[in-house]
């Protein structure tokens, strides 16, 4: 059953909180690298190169300091540091785990591509995954960080599975190990996890594994913590009003592409967890106006009263011109806080929200 | 005698090099993708990913060659979305898989294009010109037309079957310029994941019979990601104008299939999905050519002019090396029951 997110909603509000109302602003991960990021990990691969591992994770360091900053510039209530980090969503966690293997990269859209490893063997846990990053990004950072993390579901099913009789078995020993990461995060004084399950979105009659696997992360760890699930691009019509029972504090989704059409889906039953709302598109470069953002979050009180929304990017940002990401950001928060007032202000009736459109 | 022929119904993955030329040309945004228009550099790289597909195969030793559709950014809905009747929407998922095409929106009367009969047309070219080219045959792919108009949102016909018919016409256009081949490999998966209501089967399958009827070449109508309902399987192989129906045993319930061939028959031809086109374990020759013994073991016929060897699905699932790997697999298994 969902968890309790009453319970640690407001640890995120930041103390010069400007309005009465409280839209939680976050984001839902990647960012664009700076270009110089991209031309280090290029150097550290060069052998002629005096430029070495050790100047790698400084220049990672350093663009995680930025990003942190730049999420904190846009004026946002949680940050991340953009996963400056992670090359992608599988290949980073299936690079620290035992039994993956790579043989190269594989389309996913267009000329994305990513390079999704084979399991080879079985899964075991060996170093932390992210408590340093957590670390780091905590210590520079003034706002809440939230640490996002690919969920088992989708570290199983984008994987290839040569080694195990179901991926569904795969999944459940992948979950063990999340929630081995998630309490060690917790320790490490994180109270804002967020689980990406992409791949639940192609394969929606699969809900009830990433319900057991969710079951697993979330076992053993304390109400303050937040646990969001994050979903994207897909038909939410299959996996709705059955998200109700997971054991989470918030559902994430990308919304904005498909221009709201899916909205009508949470309306019947309530939704049960705080719904986070993908309100720009992270997959066009032009920068969405204050004005059409705020038409966008409206959307999201059609489901929710605003003590249970949050406002975040339909998904990660990374492949976007950064100054585009930027600007979608920073209008985000301003249309959230703009919003915000126009609660207060009763100029919003949030038991009719779209009545003006 | 039944013969074996090995062969892949396309859509293979950009070699590695080509991944990064070609997003550092084209770009990584929605507006970037293919618009059957491309510029100098972008056809001249192309050129070059055909020329290695075809060298690909010939090296592998399969007994038909496909062009390998390279650009075909959006899988199966390439020929509408490089169509000038149609506007493409936002990205949309590929099926069931961690893949996505852009939507292609129908909005006018849909109209011949030759943009698979040109890409085409350059791999008859290459085969020709090739090193043991006169040993094998050329395939050529296009989306079955049920898939197509599956997959696409029609804003123009307004009926489903008139639509199902004008993506058909426009599909039998395109093979009507297609060079000289020996087989159309005509993909249709929707026929699995989405089939038609009951009593709407033979709007589909006379929509694949016009496709069908403008080419004399073998035409295999190739489903997958699993098993044909029987109903629909029956008027598939009565009325599709096919001479071999496409069966995934990988990801379907082979027994399923079995039935429906024992039940109702089978076109001259059949067509086994027996390499598992979404996963990196490299099935062995001998395995792969004992599933297609067992297979035939089970038809009460006494033999079948063709068995197809094909992957289940396209390969562009796979990583480079191991889609090299399936092409091997599926030569040396028809040497082995050779």
């Amino acid at each position: 059953m969902v968890r309790n997110p009453e319970a640690n909603r407001d640890q995120f509000r930041p103390d010069d909180h400007p309005n009465e109302t409280f839209l939680l602003s976050t984001v839902v991960g990647s960012y664009p690298k700076p270009k110089w990021l991209n031309r280090a990990d290029e150097l550290v691969e060069d052998p002629d190169s005096k430029f070495d591992e050790s100047d790698l994770e400084e220049a990672h360091d350093d663009a995680c300091r930025l990003i942190t900053h730049e999420h904190e510039r846009a004026g946002l209530d949680t940050v991340v540091d953009g996963e400056m980090r992670r090359n992608e969503m599988v290949e980073f966690f299936a690079d620290r785990i035992d039994g993956y293997e790579f043989n190269g990269p594989v389309k996913v859209w267009g000329h994305n591509y990513f390079d999704k490893p084979s399991v080879v063997e079985e899964v075991e846990y060996d170093e932390p995954w992210l408590v340093d990053e957590f670390e780091f990004t905590a210590g520079v950072a003034e706002r809440p960080v939230k640490v996002p993390i690919t969920g088992p579901y989708t570290l199983g099913f984008w994987a290839f599975n040569e080694a195990y009789p179901s991926t569904e078995e795969l999944v459940y020993d992948l979950a063990d190990l999340v929630n081995e990461e998630v309490e060690k995060l917790v320790e490490a004084g994180a109270r804002y996890i967020q689980i990406d399950e992409p791949a639940l979105a192609t394969t929606p009659e699969d809900h009830a594994i990433v319900g057991e696997a969710l079951e697993r992360i979330a076992a053993g760890i304390p109400d303050e913590v937040r646990i969001g699930l994050h979903v994207c691009y897909g038909d939410y019509s299959r996996v709705y009003p059955e998200i109700n029972d997971y054991p989470i504090d918030e559902f994430d989704l990308e919304l904005s592409n498909g221009d709201y059409e899916q909205i009508p889906v949470f309306e019947e039953p309530e939704l049960e967890p705080d719904l986070a709302l993908g309100v720009v598109d992270a997959h066009t470069a032009e920068v969405e106006s204050v004005e059409e953002i705020k038409r966008n979050i409206r959307q999201g009180l059609r489901v929710v009263p605003p003590e249970k929304l949050t406002i975040s990017p339909d998904c990660g940002l990374k492949l976007l011109p950064r100054d585009i990401a930027y600007g979608k950001t920073e209008n985000m928060v301003t249309a959230v806080r703009e919003v915000e007032a126009e609660i207060d202000s009763g100029e919003i009736d949030v038991e009719n929200p779209i009545a003006d459109d | 005698m039944t013969e074996r022929v090995a062969a892949t119904p396309g859509l293979y993955p950009l070699p590695d090099r080509a991944k990064e030329t070609l997003s550092d040309l084209k770009g990584h945004q929605k507006g970037d993708l293919l618009s059957g228009d491309e510029g100098e550099a972008i056809v001249a790289e192309y050129d070059e990913v055909r020329a290695e597909y075809v060298d690909d195969q010939l090296d592998a030793g399969l007994d038909l060659i496909s062009e390998g559709q390279g650009r075909w950014d959006d899988m199966i809905a390439h020929p509408l979305t490089v169509s000038d009747a149609v506007e493409t929407g936002g990205i949309v998922r590929y099926y069931d898989n961690n893949n996505f095409y852009r939507d292609p929106r129908v909005v006018d009367d849909l109209r011949f294009s030759g943009d698979v009969a040109d890409e085409l047309t350059d791999a008859a070219d290459l085969l020709a010109a090739a090193d043991g080219g006169d040993d094998a045959s050329l395939a050529a792919t296009l989306p079955g037309p049920y898939s197509l108009a599956a997959l696409a949102t029609d804003e123009h016909y307004g009926d489903e079957a008139e639509f199902q018919a004008a993506v058909a016409e426009f599909l039998a256009d395109e093979v009507a310029a297609f060079p000289a081949h020996e087989t159309l490999f005509l993909l249709e998966p929707s026929l699995v994941t989405d089939p038609p209501a009951e009593g709407d089967e033979s709007t589909a399958t006379d929509a694949i019979a016009t496709v069908a009827d403008a080419t004399d070449a073998d035409v295999v109508v190739q489903t997958f990601y699993g098993a044909l309902g029987e109903k629909l399987y029956a008027h598939l192989v009565d009325e599709a104008g096919a001479d071999a129906i496409g069966l995934d045993l990988v990801a379907g319930d082979r027994d399923d299939t079995v039935y429906n061939v024992q039940e109702f028959g089978s076109t001259d031809s059949l067509s086994l999905g027996l390499v598992d086109g979404q996963n990196t374990l490299v099935e062995e020759a001998e395995t792969v050519a004992e599933r297609v013994e067992w297979f035939e073991s089970q038809i009460p016929l006494e033999g079948f002019d063709r068995t197809y060897l094909t992957p289940n699905t396209e390969l562009f699932y796979l990583p480079t090396n191991k889609y090299r790997e399936k092409l091997n697999a599926l030569a040396a298994a028809a040497e082995v029951l050779d």
